[in-house]
């Protein structure tokens, strides 16, 4: 019984040792990064130009927004129109098993292999060479399953009372759904295009061979344009200026910090809302 | 009810035409942007320039000079490597094509024009703390195919080489091989002779961090964008790296950075090439390099 | 009146059914994006790089140990290697530190605990990977190269990266299936007197064993696609690597390297790459599937 309980003491020790892990080597990361990107992080970095002498972030920081925008406004409706569709839609079968065959898929291809295909096809064979809309256009498939997923689990949490309820008093099923079941599903939504978001902004080999390494200020959609992180990449390969290699993947990881708070922060508004109902 | 479903509907539908019109306009507005000379007497126009790293930021630096003169011309530099380069301008999928070898002759194309913009050393690096100052053309052929390992046979510190190479395709690496004959003839195929295990640097920058970062390295980059506060430049044949020594044809390991054009390029592409080969531009060429004329 | 009553009303409900079919149709069209898109990437990737199998032969291509693309070998054997090591390496290690910390996080730390261990998780998971190159280029390269020689970019370099990479996916999959095994496994375990920790190894890890599993594989998935940190960390040698502390390239790394570059024969190679790392993760994703499936039954 004693040679047990040192055993589970031991057992239990390695475990702590893991999480420790775990935690130390994120905290090693971001520590060292935003130590030294800190102090370089003014706001002539962040908001001038890159050009001549001018090291600014500023038409990174527009490309980065520009490509998330673009790439939201073609994803999201289709993602959230392929979700709708298979929870409300569709029945236990054939189809429904393909198209979750083709999300899982989707989900799995590595992005350098959404890159090689961007620039085949968007680049290459639509003839939209290195441009924000390439960029766009490849991230926006990389990010349907995260969205069709994410959406489809908010709705299937939408309870069925209110299905019936609504049907029950005439509404056609268009109206359910359109009345009923979206605007409950909003949070949901929501976090489906945050995480979507998260992971545009951290994309780099899908959009450094789409979207091009352009440091001007975009001003079309089929202007090639540089992301954050397609910067930081240039910044680590070129290997010219740490410091703001070092200051730009503080911005990076300052992003992504907001962008999970903000997702804790809309989950917990569905757990109340659901808890609340 | 009926009604506010129909509005709804048409809302979506409207919202979806926006999104699809706002498409078109922006795409439009990029293919008609160099068309529309709508104010002054400046030219416009967008100049798509594609290919080697080692060009690409003399060409940058060109561009912003050029800018200030002709603000409405809009200038894209994408560094890809000269292969693609001269790919690139061979079937006109850019303006100029930015190469920083000679073309093969395969690759020659009686539409396409060749400019000499500059001319630029490769120098060969080596870490600060390196002894070795001087290497003879054998010695370096020698490090880069695998035959001499140890900078101890150099009459450095015993350590074992590291060699830093470019990826294939590179314009620089292109050049520095057949500068140094470190290639062989088989057949019709030329095959480069570099050691095996190599480490494979992406760009002139990748290259410089590397040899920076290691005691025992050695690499070769383009000469204008050496930082002697991070390497250290070694002599060949006694010959030191200098620009002077290029120009006199002293130093052996240099080629020429070469702008690709079609053999009438429009407007707005033939008032910067004339531009760089101006006396201002040859000027910002001689920051780093080694202007032409 | 009554007649026009009704009229107006099939009227309606015609019209209702007309929209309803309608938006049915563009939904299933939304719904079918995700297949039309993998069907034509796949048909893209598989289009531009099998003919090179044809023209170099298949086993000059996966079996060749050059790659010297311009002058003809297109080898991508030594890649092949360098991914699987790489991944099979970051994913055993990455599979015992994920799988004690989810135990972790759903069994034994203080719910005050959990609640800071769990964002860092998913600040982790969200990290972008170029940032996490930056970091092992700038950290991991020079101690590497200072205690064990070798110049520092090396397979060991790439593969603590991706353990870093890959935890997050592993830890998050593992915890939910741990919290999945319905809570009689677990009491009636205690109550038959067995310890916690026994009732974690013997009871509750064997009964999410499946989501567990395809989580590691998932891990897999990420670990053999990951690009942007491995390229600035392993020094891109196309040589089959002999130890740790080799210089290697990986398949990932290959195309990203030479794509820009790359023309003719030697683009088709590395779509050929390309082609091999699509099979290498098609078959991991059935197995995710099939994996999910079985723990789906499981429960």
């Amino acid at each position: 019984m004693k040679k047990l309980r040192t055993k589970d003491a031991a057992i239990t020790v390695v475990i702590w040792l893991c999480a420790l892990l775990t935690v130390s080597g994120l905290l090693w990361l971001v520590i060292y990064i935003v130590a030294n990107g800190l102090s370089h992080i003014n706001l002539e970095f962040l908001l001038s130009e890159y050009k001549g002498d001018k090291h600014g972030i500023l038409p990174m920081i527009l490309s980065t927004c520009y490509i998330v925008l673009l790439s939201l406004a073609i994803s999201a409706p289709i993602g959230i129109g392929a979700a709708i569709y298979l929870v409300e839609f569709t029945k236990p079968g054939r189809l429904l098993q393909i198209i979750r065959f083709a999300t899982e898929t989707l989900a799995g291809i590595p992005s350098i292999i959404y890159g090689l295909f961007g620039f085949i096809f968007f680049v290459n064979v639509l003839k939209f060479n290195f441009s924000l809309l390439s960029g766009a256009l490849t991230l926006s498939i990389m990010v349907l399953p995260v969205i069709i997923r994410t959406t489809e689990e908010t709705l299937k949490a939408v309870p069925l009372s209110y299905r019936e309820g609504s049907l029950a008093l005439g509404a056609t099923k268009i109206q359910t759904i359109w009345k009923i079941i979206l605007p409950s599903a909003i949070p949901g939504i929501l976090t489906a295009v945050i995480l979507s978001v998260g992971r545009i902004v951290g994309e780099t080999a899908a959009v450094y061979l789409t979207a091009g390494m352009v440091t001007r200020f975009a001003t079309s959609v089929m202007d090639s344009g540089r992301t954050l992180a397609v910067h930081l990449y240039m910044l680590a390969k070129e290997g010219l200026s740490f410091e703001q290699a070092f200051a730009t993947a503080t911005v990076l990881i300052v992003t992504v910090a907001l962008i999970n708070l903000l997702m804790t922060k809309t989950v917990g508004k569905i757990k109340k809302t659901m808890n609340s109902r | 009810m009926k009604k506010n479903y129909r509005t709804r509907a048409t809302l979506v539908v409207l919202a979806l035409c926006l999104v699809a019109v706002s498409f078109l306009t922006a795409c439009g507005n990029a293919a008609s942007d160099g068309q529309n000379a709508a104010e002054g007497t400046g030219l416009e126009g967008k100049i798509s320039v594609i290919g080697s790293t080692s060009v690409q930021p003399l060409a940058q630096m060109l561009a912003d000079e050029f800018n200030i003169k002709e603000p409405k011309v809009r200038i894209d530099i994408q560094g890809v490597g000269s292969t693609a380069g001269i790919k690139a301008i061979n079937d006109s999928s850019c303006d100029i094509g930015m190469s920083s070898r000679e073309l093969k002759e395969q690759e020659k194309n009686s539409k396409v024009q060749e400019h000499v913009i500059a001319l630029d050393g490769i120098a060969i690096i080596v870490h600060p703390n390196n002894d070795v100052q001087n290497l003879s053309e054998e010695d370096i052929f020698k490090i880069f195919s695998g035959q001499i390992t140890n900078w101890q046979e150099l009459g450095g510190n015993d350590g074992e080489i590291i060699v830093v190479s470019r990826e294939a395709g590179s314009g620089t690496r292109g050049a520095f091989e057949e500068l140094l004959n470190l290639q062989k003839k088989e057949g019709d195929k030329t095959i480069s002779l570099l050691i095996a295990n190599a480490l494979i640097a992406e760009g002139n920058g990748a290259v410089l961090a590397n040899v920076a970062g290691k005691e025992n390295a050695i690499g070769y980059m383009s000469l204008g964008m050496v930082d002697q506060t991070k390497v250290k430049k070694v002599a060949v044949n006694g010959v030191e790296a200098t620009e002077q020594n290029i120009k006199d044809k002293k130093y052996s390991i240099a080629r020429p950075l070469l702008m690709l054009t079609q053999a009438e390029p429009n407007q707005a592409t033939k008032a910067y090439l004339d531009f760089i080969l101006s006396a201002e531009g040859q000027k910002i060429v001689a920051e780093d390099y080694i202007p032409v004329n | 009146m009554l007649n026009k009553h009704c009229k107006s009303r099939i009227k309606k409900l015609r019209l209702n059914r007309f929209w309803e079919y309608i938006a049915e149709r563009t939904l299933l069209l939304c719904a079918s994006a995700a297949i039309v898109s993998v069907l034509i990437i796949s048909v893209y990737i598989f289009y531009s790089g099998l003919p090179i199998f044809g023209k170099a032969g298949f086993r000059e291509i996966v079996f060749g140990t050059e790659w010297k693309p311009l002058e003809g070998q297109f080898g991508i054997l030594p890649m092949i290697i360098a991914s699987i090591i790489t991944t099979l390496g970051a994913v055993a290690l990455a599979a015992f530190i994920g799988l004690m910390t989810a135990v972790f996080l759903a069994e034994i730390a203080p719910a005050g605990l959990a609640k800071i261990v769990r964002p860092a998780v998913e600040l982790l998971a969200g990290i972008p990977s170029v940032v996490y190159g930056f970091f092992s280029l700038i950290v991991l390269v020079p101690l590497i190269d200072k205690y064990l020689g070798g110049g520092g970019n090396s397979l060991l370099a790439a593969v603590i990266i991706l353990i870093m990479m890959v935890l997050p996916t592993i830890i998050n999959i593992a915890e939910s299936s741990l919290r999945a095994v319905p809570s009689e496994y677990k009491e009636g375990s205690l109550a038959l007197g067995a310890s916690q920790i026994q009732t974690i190894f013997k009871v509750q890890i064997p009964a999410a064993k499946s989501g567990i599993i395809a989580g590691i594989v998932l891990g897999m998935g990420r670990a053999i696609g990951e690009t942007m940190a491995v390229i600035l960390v392993i020094g891109n040698t196309p040589q089959i690597p002999t130890s740790l502390l080799d210089r290697a390239r990986t398949l990932t790394s290959n195309i990203a390297l030479e794509m820009s570059y790359a023309e003719g024969l030697h683009q088709e190679a590395l779509f050929a790459t390309g082609v091999v790392l699509f099979i290498f993760i098609m078959l991991l994703n059935i197995a995710v599937t099939f994996l999910f499936r079985k723990a789906g039954e499981g429960s």
